[in-house]
């Protein structure tokens, strides 16, 4: 597992100490780094993985063309740079775990086995979207994939991953949650009660935090007087994990280790994969805060095109294979679009449809220039 | 048929529903070993365990939410809020959670929950612990808010609350626990939600309330019938969705109208209630709506100040009665 820091839960865990925003522990390798392990994998799991990050790159880039022309609407966030992360956690749950995330959703939607298509037709606000048009860009949910939400308020999803992982042990399944969240979410008091409430109740769940080091435009060292986000566990005696974001392996390796311990112990994890947004929070945001050097340093780090490079230099990706990989996602990602842009729109008929599960006496069905009595 | 209290009929229809359905477990803050705040939930750890009977420690955000998570996987949690206003603290839960879940995802999955809660002053509590606030929950789509006023209302509603799909709300009240009536002996009624009842027939004037307000203008209703005065009364029950057509169709009839609310009067139930008078009823009233609401302060402790804040048989008598006199018909 390269480039793992770990704390220990039970108060092991060493600070940063006083005032001074030490990173010394932060996983920043150098650009064009290593990335162990390439040798010893099968070349199939490789270009899988890698098939996966170029899919979740071309689907994000065709989602901010889509917004920018205005076939998207509302909020639009992207998973650019984060690639290797969501390949690699995804790949660690097995088929029958549960994932919850923020409103940074779309890549984790698919890998989670949602179909392209369906997520596409979700961001269009169409009928054959997900969520049937109701949720957008913010509100993945299948409950046949077990992706029980991507959610808008920040911190949100906590306690809610936290309450799906006790009904698991309610149950006796062995079924794990994982939550994913972003790094600015670890200073909400939900993050605080979730966490106590979890390690309280022994419950199967790793709270995941992609850290990017910017909550919108705040970094982390501005806003967590705690930037070892993995750290942040120590008070609730739960361990906390971090690894390079940006290796997918190292990812995969360190979620895996997680999930499973999570697994066998019920016992919650902290898993915190650094990274770097490409763009701005959102698909409007120029980021402006940012440096040119951070710019650049991101850029120099793009998680696919590194990954693409070790698995040239190892002789797993040829240039054959990368055209064939490049088509394919490009023919599945127009599909979705295609998809998106042919599924009709929700029908006005159905605005009442999903007030309440169970059907209520005098629910209001009014219009807005409706009189409250018709008569 | 037995009389028992308010209390009484939670906690037994509370330990009937867990019998009935492994599904359902409680959530909540001194639920178990201290056998509840109110002791609603007496004798239910020692009788479940600490798998379905579950203290929590004071985090209303993380223990209502982590309700909803679990409601989302298909199990029944009844979460106990100490008091309404610590509902605040779980707010986001509630609103931007429970009751978005289902819609916001197109209906994949419903949140099948009860948040059972009293509030209600008169207890010299104070101003943080003593606010009528159901207005928040009952103003927002995707909840179900009831407000029992009765024991066989309370057993009726928490019933119909377990075993409906959708995150309800059950607004109990600190002035109704120690309140007795009338359950039939093996009740399995299910209240209907979304309806209000006519809890006492008259012709003169229409007496609206709900909660501790419903009962208290039972009383009122009562006193009054022995000056010949015959007021109909109206308990709203089911404050979100609100039964408007009930509430009109009394009015129709009896040509007036006074609406008793135990929260403050700007933008409060009796607002809405009002509101919908005057578009359901406008040509059968003969007298301007009249509310009696607490006086807008935060509620003070010392008695006397706390008593002449909030609503009393005498205010709401008072208003009847000048009702009464504005469209001619006299009093005692």
């Amino acid at each position: 597992m390269a480039d793992t820091a770990k704390a220990k839960g039970g108060g092991t865990a060493k600070s940063t100490g006083g005032r001074r925003r030490s990173r010394k522990d932060s996983t920043t390798p150098a650009a064009g780094g290593t990335t162990p392990g390439v040798a010893d994998e099968k070349p199939d799991v490789l270009l899988d993985y890698y098939r996966r990050m170029v899919l979740v790159r071309r689907f994000e880039e065709r989602t901010g063309q889509a917004y920018t022309q205005a076939r998207i609407g509302g909020y639009c966030h992207l998973n650019l740079g984060e690639e290797a992360t969501v390949v690699g956690l995804m790949d660690a749950l097995r088929e029958r775990d549960y994932l919850y995330t923020n409103y940074r959703d779309h890549g984790y939607a698919i890998l989670k086995g949602m179909s392209p298509r369906r997520v596409m037709a979700e961001l269009y606000g169409r009928s054959d979207g997900v969520a049937k048009g109701w949720g957008g860009s913010m509100h993945m949910y299948d409950t046949e994939a077990r992706m029980l939400g991507g959610y808008g308020i920040v911190g949100g999803q906590l306690p809610l991953a936290t309450g799906a992982a006790l009904a698991v042990t309610y149950r006796g399944g062995d079924e794990v949650v994982m939550c994913q969240m972003g790094d600015g979410t670890t200073n909400i008091g939900a993050w605080h009660e979730s966490l106590n409430l979890a390690s309280l109740w022994n419950l199967p769940i790793v709270y995941t935090i992609v850290n990017n080091f910017t909550g919108m435009g705040t970094s982390v060292d501005a806003s967590s007087a705690e930037p070892d986000l993995y750290k942040r566990g120590s008070a609730f005696r739960i361990e906390g994990v971090r690894v390079d974001g940006r290796d997918v392996l190292a990812v995969r390796d360190a979620a895996a280790d997680v999930v499973e311990k999570a697994r066998s112990e019920q016992r919650p994890y902290i898993l915190e994969c650094t990274s770097h947004r490409l763009k701005g929070h959102s698909v409007v945001d120029p980021a402006k805060y940012r440096t040119e050097e951070q710019v650049a340093e991101a850029r120099a780090n793009d998680p696919v095109a590194a990954f693409e490079q070790h698995l040239e230099k190892a002789g797993v990706l040829t240039e054959e294979k990368k055209k064939e990989i490049s088509d394919a996602v490009k023919e599945e990602v127009a599909d979705a679009a295609d998809f998106a842009e042919n599924s009709p729109s929700p029908d006005v008929s159905t605005l009442f449809d999903y007030t309440y599960a169970t059907p209520v006496a005098n629910e209001s069905r009014r219009m807005p220039a409706d009189p409250v009595f018709a008569e | 048929m037995s009389v028992i209290t308010y209390r009484q009929a939670l906690r037994d229809t509370l330990r009937a529903e867990m019998l009935r359905d492994d599904d359902v477990l409680l959530l909540g803050e001194e639920i178990g070993l201290f056998e509840g705040s109110y002791k609603i939930t007496e004798g239910l750890l020692n009788e479940f365990g600490e798998q379905r009977v579950r203290d929590t420690p004071i985090s209303e955000e993380g223990f209502v939410g982590a309700a909803v998570g679990t409601a989302m996987m298909g199990l029944r949690p009844v979460v106990e809020l100490m008091t309404i206003n610590f509902s605040l603290i779980a707010v986001d839960q509630i609103i931007n959670h429970a009751a978005k879940v289902y819609g916001m995802f197109g209906g994949q999955t419903s949140v099948p929950m009860v948040i059972r809660t009293p509030g209600g002053g008169g207890q010299q509590l104070g101003a943080t612990h003593s606010q009528n606030i159901e207005l928040f929950y009952a103003f927002v789509p995707g909840l179900k808010v009831l407000a029992p006023s009765s024991p066989a209302d309370a057993a009726a509603m928490l019933r119909a609350a377990v075993r409906d799909d959708d995150p309800v709300m059950l607004l109990e009240n600190l002035g109704l626990y120690n309140s007795k009536g009338e359950v039939p002996d093996g009740d399995e009624s299910v209240a209907e939600i979304g309806r209000a009842a006519v809890t006492r027939e008259g012709s003169d004037i229409t007496l609206i309330g709900y909660s501790r307000m419903a009962a208290m203008s039972l009383r009122v209703a009562e006193e009054l019938a022995e000056q010949d005065v015959s007021v109909e009364v109206v308990d709203l029950r089911s404050l979100r969705p609100l039964d408007r057509q009930t509430v009109v169709d009394s009015v129709r009839k009896t040509g007036c109208a006074v609406i008793a609310e135990d929260d403050w009067l700007t933008y409060g139930i009796g607002a809405e209630v009002a509101a919908s008078i005057q578009e359901g009823a406008f040509d059968y009233l003969d007298a301007p709506v009249r509310r009696v609401a607490m006086a807008e302060v935060p509620l003070p402790y010392a008695k006397p100040l706390e008593n002449a804040a909030l609503p009393s048989t005498e205010s709401i008598t008072t208003a009847v009665k000048e009702t009464l006199s504005a469209v001619g018909k006299r009093v005692g």
